[in-house]
């Protein structure tokens, strides 16, 4: 009997963009049954690897085989025909159509010149067996569902077409940790049934959870395939960055000085309700929460972007406006969770991003020098990696991860003493995120004048290894914040969830 | 810096190229287009909309449009002349000028910050509002000139360079050097890029959005004293559609209907092709309506090249 051949095979694949070489020569190869995890840099050429697996782009060079025959296709749909499916971060459904039409969009069973509707439904029923979700009803609405209940269409989709490889673009980006599960267990069964799996995530411990293998991709080379059981975090972010991460948490002790924040009974419209917090220089503290729990309204009511309805926020002592303006003034410092839509000027340039918020420092009665302005940019450009042309450069041209070291840099940039943090390190690579927690670090442990920091954060792990004290908000109530030395995992979920009321 | 210059000087070059090819044409056509008579006439024509494209390119790159300002220029013309006839100096008269368009500004900017309403509709409205209100105070027909009054001919014509283009071209200067140079100009830009942005850094958005408007109502102002110079009478019923004439302009000059992108010099020049193709078609005999035609597919194609351009960059 010959030996089973692996479900896929990347050999050599090449790809160049003009002059710039996207994919040098990479190899890869999935086993029937096999969840591969594929990790690297935004950049690295994950996507532009998977967009030829799909048919989206065409290689330059290289061979690819599905269990065995060769393989090139040259659209999508000739790739799901093989038995390839893509599950993308955003979703390619029609809210308009029914679950069913969805499923079979663009290869409907047809019965002469009409749909054949029993086909159809046939046909979804069988694909949607794989995962009972009440919701997802053959004649229900796609508008109609959730988030995650429409990934689980899409995964019907491909599996109705007879799919054996599904290939997952950050599926969880967007889902809640119950969805996650649900995800999670979904792809341990398919597992079972002999279908393989390519998974690309930004989360590592998704990785361990779910792959036995990994790749790492970085400049568009494979750097290398390592066993999941027995790779560790550090090695993993070494092979994606090609040099040595100690620590992903980098961590001097911190030393706890002058208060600089006292917040009484801050409430907002809705929420946060009655929140009281005190903030020393040199601490880090964390704030843990389900999205929705009011963890980004407290900070936005704190900085002044949403209306305050009560209780008060003393900076140094000094009970001041509650406006952006106002608090980047007394030092305070904001990062929006939401990059695209609140934190940056995308076709503004990099240099004007940075210093938008103290422009007075470039130029005397009210004129500018964009060459100072661009001076001090390089500076942040080459502390933070940022990865561009020149500071004058738009910054909706870089990737995510260097955005967001854009945005963080304006509040290094404006000098700030008290940074507020919602969700820095959130869809950015893993290499982006040790950069952000390294300088995190140097803020909070500079010698002549340590900065205190709050940050948000979905993401347990990063809270754990970044501060010194975690609260939890839950129904807009926040905790009072506890050592984290004194707190598990486990002890911030429970309150997060309204499970416990308070920490121990 | 180098990347951005190169960038700006290629958004400029695109509509000096077309401004260049499109005289190089009609004047293949008519060799009367190179005479300096011919070129005085396209640099006066452009005066009127060009100094307003030059308030509407602030407006525009802060991501708001002003569809009243041909009303506004209609209604300045009308105001100027009416106090021509008061015998008032020129200065006083260019200043109350400047000040009442700058008035129509306020209100425009005032109406869409305090009410959060689209500047759209608000100056779809105001458009109206203003150009009856020239009609109302003027019964309609037009204020004309003493026949004694000579001062104002120089603004837009006699002999020479009139006075009205050199002033277009300080304030292409000027205003060119406020958007780059001033914490204002990067401000109007943060505002249009993205206001969340610019909330969020500190910047005071509504004054931002106030004092643009008032800026353009006040080089509206300016235009309506140009208006009134050349016809030696505020006719309340001139400038319609101009507008349009106007936003046209400084699309073709690069900037992004979005927000966030713009500029003054490219403004002008995409006020001076608009003029260069109608000089063109009156010289060689082509139709008026043909004319339309020809104008609204430079505006097409503008839009179009504009589109590939940052799909490219």
């Amino acid at each position: 009997m010959p030996p089973i051949p692996p479900r896929l095979v990347m050999r050599g694949i090449r790809k160049t963009f003009g002059s710039t070489i996207a994919l040098g020569r990479v190899d890869l190869e999935v086993l029937p049954g096999e969840v591969h995890a594929l990790v690297g840099e935004n950049g690295a050429g994950k996507s532009t690897l998977m967009k030829i697996l799909s048919g989206a782009h065409l290689p330059d060079g290289g061979e690819m085989e599905v269990d065995g025959k060769p393989y090139r296709p040259h659209n999508p749909l000739d790739a799901r025909a093989a038995g390839v499916g893509m599950i993308y971060q955003e979703l390619s459904i029609a809210p308009h159509l029914t679950v069913e039409e969805n499923i079979v969009l663009g290869m409907e069973p047809m019965k002469g010149l009409f749909v054949d509707r029993k086909a159809m439904r046939a046909r979804t029923l069988e694909a949607l067996a794989h995962f009972d979700h009440p919701d997802i009803r053959p004649e229900t609405l796609a508008g109609n569902l959730s988030v995650s209940a429409l990934q689980l269409v899409e995964i019907g989709r491909s599996l109705a077409m007879g799919c054996k490889l599904l290939v997952f673009d950050e599926p969880t980006s967007s889902l809640a940790q119950k969805d996650i599960e649900r995800l999670f267990t979904l792809i341990d069964r398919l597992k079972a049934q002999g279908i393989s799996i390519i998974y690309i995530s930004h989360f590592l411990e998704e990785v361990k959870r779910l792959a036995s293998r990994l790749t790492v991709l970085r400049d568009g080379s494979v750097i290398g395939t390592r066993d999941v059981s027995t790779v560790t975090p550090e090695e993993v972010v070494a092979l994606m960055v090609g040099r040595d991460v100690k620590d992903l948490y980098p961590r001097t002790a911190h030393q706890p000085g002058e208060k600089l924040l006292e917040i009484r009974s801050l409430s907002g419209r809705k929420k946060p309700i009655e929140v009281n917090l005190d903030l020393h220089r040199g601490e880090v503290v964390g704030i843990a929460g389900l999205v929705g729990s009011g963890r980004t309204e407290f900070l936005r009511a704190l900085f002044g972007l949403d209306p305050m309805s009560g209780g008060e926020a003393l900076v140094r002592g000094k009970n001041g406006a509650a406006n952006p303006r106002m608090r980047w003034q007394e030092g305070l410092g904001f990062l929006s969770e939401n990059r695209k839509e609140e934190g940056l000027a995308l076709n503004l340039s990099i240099a004007d991003n940075i210093t938008l918020t103290c422009l007075e420092r470039f130029g005397k009665a009210g004129t500018l020098s964009p060459r100072k302005q661009n001076a001090a940019t390089a500076v942040w450009i080459e502390r933070l990696g940022i990865k561009c042309q020149d500071p004058s450069q738009s910054v909706g041209a870089l990737s995510g991860g260097n955005q967001q070291k854009t945005a963080f840099a304006r509040l290094l940039e404006h000098d700030v003493d008290v940074l507020l943090l919602d969700e820095p390190t959130r869809g950015i690579d893993i290499a982006a995120k040790a950069r952000i927690y390294e300088a995190i670090n140097e803020v909070v442990t500079d010698s002549i004048r340590p900065r205190a920091v709050i940050i948000i954060s979905s993401y347990l792990p990063e809270l754990f290894g970044v501060c010194d004290r975690i609260a939890v908000m839950s129904l807009g109530k926040l905790t009072r914040a506890v050592p984290v030395e004194k707190l598990t995992p486990h002890d911030v979920m429970l309150v997060a969830t309204g499970k416990a009321a308070d920490l121990p | 810096m180098t990347a951005l210059r190169l960038k700006s000087a290629l958004t400029l070059l695109g509509p000096f190229i077309a401004l260049l090819v499109v005289y190089g044409i009609f004047g293949m056509m008519n060799s009367k287009m190179f005479t300096e008579d011919v070129m005085l006439n396209i640099l006066t024509q452009t005066v009127i909309v060009g100094t307003a494209a030059i308030g509407m390119t602030l407006i525009i790159i802060a991501g708001g449009i002003d569809l009243s300002v041909g009303s506004i220029i209609a209604l300045c013309g009308v105001v100027a002349a009416t106090l021509v006839t008061w015998h008032l100096s020129a200065p006083v008269i260019f200043i109350a000028t400047i000040a009442f368009g700058a008035l129509c500004g306020l209100i425009n900017g005032g109406l869409t910050v305090g009410l959060r309403l689209l500047p759209f509709i608000i100056t779809l409205g105001t458009m109206q509002v203003f150009r009856g209100a020239g009609k109302v105070a003027t019964n309609g027909s037009p204020v004309n000139l003493p026949f004694d009054v000579t001062a104002y001919k120089p603004w837009m014509g006699g002999a020479g360079i009139p006075l009205g283009v050199w002033l277009m071209i300080v304030l292409v200067v000027l205003f060119g050097l406020l958007l780059r140079y001033t914490r204002f100009g990067r401000h109007i830009f943060a505002v249009g890029s993205n206001e969340n942005t610019a909330t969020l850094c500190g910047v005071n958005v509504g004054k931002v959005k106030l004092l643009v408007y008032t800026i353009s109502g006040a080089l509206a102002g300016l235009a309506g004293m140009m208006i009134m110079s050349k016809s030696s009478q505020g006719d309340p019923t001139t400038a319609m559609g101009m507008e349009l004439d106007i936003i046209a302009a400084v699309v073709i000059g690069g900037a992004s209907l979005s927000g966030g992108e713009g500029t003054v010099l490219g403004a002008v020049i995409g006020a001076l092709l608009m003029t260069t193709i109608r000089t063109g078609c009156v010289l060689n005999g082509i139709p008026t309506p043909w004319t339309e035609v020809i104008s609204g597919a430079i505006i097409v194609i503008a839009v179009i090249i504009d589109r590939l351009r940052h799909r490219k960059a």
